[in-house]
């Protein structure tokens, strides 16, 4: 994780307050676009920090969400206090969910959420301690495209 | 390619976001009622099908930069959903149409794109 920030800004996201589920990534992404980082680059990590977004909603009581942009990446980390993920290969596996009904009306918890973090990010660390919270941190490249 | 103005004609739909560009060419749809499926397999530039009406709808289109979005079944989001998507510039269209007969009329007329 090389390279000076150039760019930094932190959201909270309160847990269980589905009504606001998505606004601080439509904002991630805005922020991003005014800074002029390539479309494509900019669709990857609002759908990343998206996904990430909801998951504290769904499941945790409370997280934040740092972006922060170099000449080089976009890095969004994401964490949460929270039940924490027990087996975290097998939260990752496609499909596999622990969503609600409630979640499920809405249209989400189809288990998707945290491969498809992984598809849209470069890098992708998941760190989670069972009754305290998890730790997302992603990283995507924006090939020297300079901000 | 159609317009988004030509799918809405073919599915006898309403735009629920007046004043909102729908001359816009479209050749990608994707139909789902998941929108952890949109937001994973969805393309960019797509019109988005769908017969959920909440909030999640117009955020996760916005963020998949998808063109529009069309409400299946005669279901109609409330005034605070269109207001944001409007204020997003999406623009949302309701047809009566089951969510099958929406794809097949669009379908017809698109050679591939649809998912």
């Amino acid at each position: 994780m090389n390279g000076e920030i150039v760019f930094r800004q932190e959201f909270e996201i309160q847990g269980g307050d589905f009504s606001r589920g998505g606004e601080v990534s439509c904002e991630v992404k805005n922020l991003l676009r005014e800074i002029g980082l390539p479309a494509a680059n900019v669709r990857r990590a609002a759908i990343a920090s998206y996904e990430a977004e909801m998951n504290v909603i769904m499941y945790a009581e409370q997280g934040r969400l740092d972006l922060s942009v170099t000449p080089l990446e976009i890095r969004i980390v994401v964490e949460d206090a929270g039940p924490g993920i027990a087996d975290i290969e097998l939260a990752m596996n496609e499909g596999y969910s622990t969503a609600t009904p409630e979640m499920r009306e809405l249209g989400f918890g189809a288990g998707m959420g945290l491969s498809n973090i992984k598809k849209n990010t470069d890098e992708f660390q998941i760190t989670s301690e069972v009754g305290k919270g998890t730790r997302l941190a992603m990283i995507i490249r924006t090939e020297g495209c300079r901000p | 390619m159609l317009t988004l103005k030509e799918m809405m004609v073919l599915v006898r739909g309403e735009l629920l976001t007046p004043g909102l560009d729908i001359e816009t060419g479209c050749s990608k749809v994707f139909a789902s009622d998941l929108m952890s499926d949109v937001l994973a397999f969805s393309e960019e530039g797509s019109l988005l099908i769908t017969g959920l009406v909440n909030s999640h709808v117009v955020r996760t289109a916005c963020l998949v930069d998808a063109l529009a979005v069309i409400v299946v079944q005669g279901k109609r989001p409330i005034g605070a959903v269109v207001d944001e998507a409007a204020a997003k510039k999406l623009p949302i269209i309701a047809t009566g149409c089951s969510m099958f007969e929406t794809c097949s009329r669009i379908a017809q007329y698109l050679s591939d794109g649809m998912r």
